[in-house]
């Protein structure tokens, strides 16, 4: 489904993704880890085309995003869901124009139609009653939801979400997670989760990868995992500060 | 100085592809009009006491300013010519663009600011929306239809404000003041008053637009607003200076 070889990105004299290679099939739940700053969101933000690698391949459902128009690539990425880090919710639209946005945007439906799927896509994610109120008037746990919510309205063939459960309550955190595997198991959407907590992204990945020093280092599934020798890997996973990678690597 | 030099023409540079952007965006087939309605409430008609206050007192100002020296000359009654030509032609623009740059200008950089801090810009894209046609084109469109309507109307306000001093001080009386003041104009300082107003308000929608796609923190949001002030304020003057020239040239 996604391919990515050899991605290097840099920002100014700053190297972030220093040759990426990477494969997620169609269907997977996959988990991206790596250290705060590690270039995990760059390396998103390359897959779904809103940065462009200078160098490298991403094939999205065997077509080269790197090589195409702006217009082109903005086609491929409707097939994309993304849940951002920090929710991202449009500020001045209130719930349910945030909810239908991609409706209201790239399709023909009525205004009265796109209510009745933004309320069943809200009862979905365990919301209700709240279409009409604003995003400064909910949680961080509610803003994640509407932003799922935002992200699958459309039935998107791949969902990127990127920590999807930072700063919320362990309560909200179990929702979204139970919500994430609810999505996957009914929809069988392709999904790419990028995260901190390693309970949560374990429970969800079917493989993983990890990303060091701008490489992954790591890539496969829960198995390969457990039978991993790599020390970086092991020193990550057991959160140690003693051990390969050093204070400042990223 | 070279690097300044350099960063000069990126910005020339990078600026002359936004208008580009905008222009093509003003073509497109998707249209945000609830945004441009929302735009021109907020651009135009909440700039309107604002505006209203500070053309009145400009009036007042210019006529007592004018009253000095044509006091020495006893023709106190050509305060209305004079009051209505300097606002028509030159400060109605300047003064009311400069006043949509600080209030407006100023709120458009720090509002698309703040989104691309908070990955809305990235949402919108993500979402296969174009934030310049989404965002810019409704501000640039609601500039270009509400500035020469607001100019317009500072003109009155100022000319009203000369009128109070006109009549209050010199006893110069309504029918004279105004028939004064539409003498002096010709059709050429409305328009050009008009052409001015129309350049300003793209000087304002590309300048605070462009200003606000530039921040990557909050610090940078604050930078922003203050590079769009001064760099707003600046081209309209500038420009202000050109198209004075320009006219004076060719249609005197």
């Amino acid at each position: 489904m996604i391919k990515i070889r050899n991605v290097y990105r840099s920002f100014g004299d700053k190297e972030v993704l220093k040759g990426v290679n990477l494969t997620v099939n169609r269907g997977d739940t996959f988990l991206l880890i790596g250290r705060s700053g590690a270039g995990k969101t760059v390396l998103l933000k390359n897959i779904i085309g809103l940065l462009r690698p200078d160098s490298g391949s991403i094939t999205i459902a065997g077509e080269d995003i790197t090589q195409l128009s702006r217009s082109k690539l903005e086609k491929v990425r409707l097939q994309f869901g993304l849940v951002f880090q920090s929710s991202a919710l449009f500020d001045f639209l209130t719930i349910e124009e945030n909810v239908g946005f991609f409706l209201s945007q790239h399709t023909a439906l009525k205004k009265a139609q796109i209510r009745k799927k933004v309320v069943e896509t809200l009862a979905l994610v365990g919301l209700k009653g709240i279409e009409d109120s604003y995003p400064y008037e909910l949680s961080g746990g509610m803003k994640k939801r509407v932003a799922i919510a935002r992200a699958i309205v459309y039935n998107p063939k791949i969902i990127i979400y990127d920590e999807p459960t930072t700063g919320i309550d362990p309560i909200a955190v179990d929702k979204i997670v139970a919500l994430i595997e609810d999505l996957h198991t009914r929809l069988a959407i392709t999904s790419i989760v990028v995260t901190h907590d390693l309970d949560v992204g374990l429970k969800l990945a079917d493989r993983l990868a990890f990303l060091l020093g701008g490489k992954i280092i790591f890539q496969g599934d829960k198995t390969d995992l457990k039978n991993s020798t790599d020390e970086r890997l092991k020193q990550f996973l057991t959160g140690s500060s003693g051990g390969p990678i050093k204070e400042m690597e990223v | 100085m070279f690097k300044g030099i350099r960063e000069l023409f990126h910005y020339i540079g990078s600026m002359s592809f936004f208008i580009k952007d905008t222009i093509n965006g003003l073509f497109a087939s998707r249209k945000n009009f609830r945004s441009l309605g929302r735009e021109i409430i907020f651009i135009g008609i909440d700039c309107f006491p604002l505006v209203s206050l500070v053309s009145f007192f400009i009036g007042m100002i210019l006529a007592f300013q004018s009253a000095y020296q044509l006091k020495e000359f006893g023709s106190e009654i050509h305060l209305a010519s004079l009051v209505a030509l300097s606002l028509v032609r030159e400060l109605g623009p300047v003064i009311g663009s400069l006043i949509v740059a600080a209030r407006s200008g100023a709120s458009i950089t720090a509002g698309i600011g703040s989104m691309k801090i908070s990955e809305q810009v990235d949402a919108l894209e993500a979402f296969g929306v174009q934030p310049i046609g989404f965002l810019v084109v409704p501000k640039f469109v609601s500039l270009l239809l509400v500035m020469p309507i607001l100019i317009i109307y500072a003109d009155f306000l100022g000319i009203f404000g000369g009128y109070v001093i006109g009549s209050s001080k010199f006893g110069i009386p309504f029918g004279l003041y105004f028939r004064m003041t539409f003498d002096a104009l010709a059709m050429k300082d409305v328009v050009s008053g008009l052409i001015k107003s129309v350049c300003f308000g793209s000087i304002i929608a590309f300048v605070s637009c462009y200003e606000g796609f530039r921040p990557f923190s909050s610090i940078d949001v604050s930078k922003s607003v203050t590079h769009s002030i001064v760099r707003t304020f600046l081209l309209i003057i500038m420009f202000d200076c050109i198209l004075t020239a320009l006219f004076y040239f060719t249609w005197v």
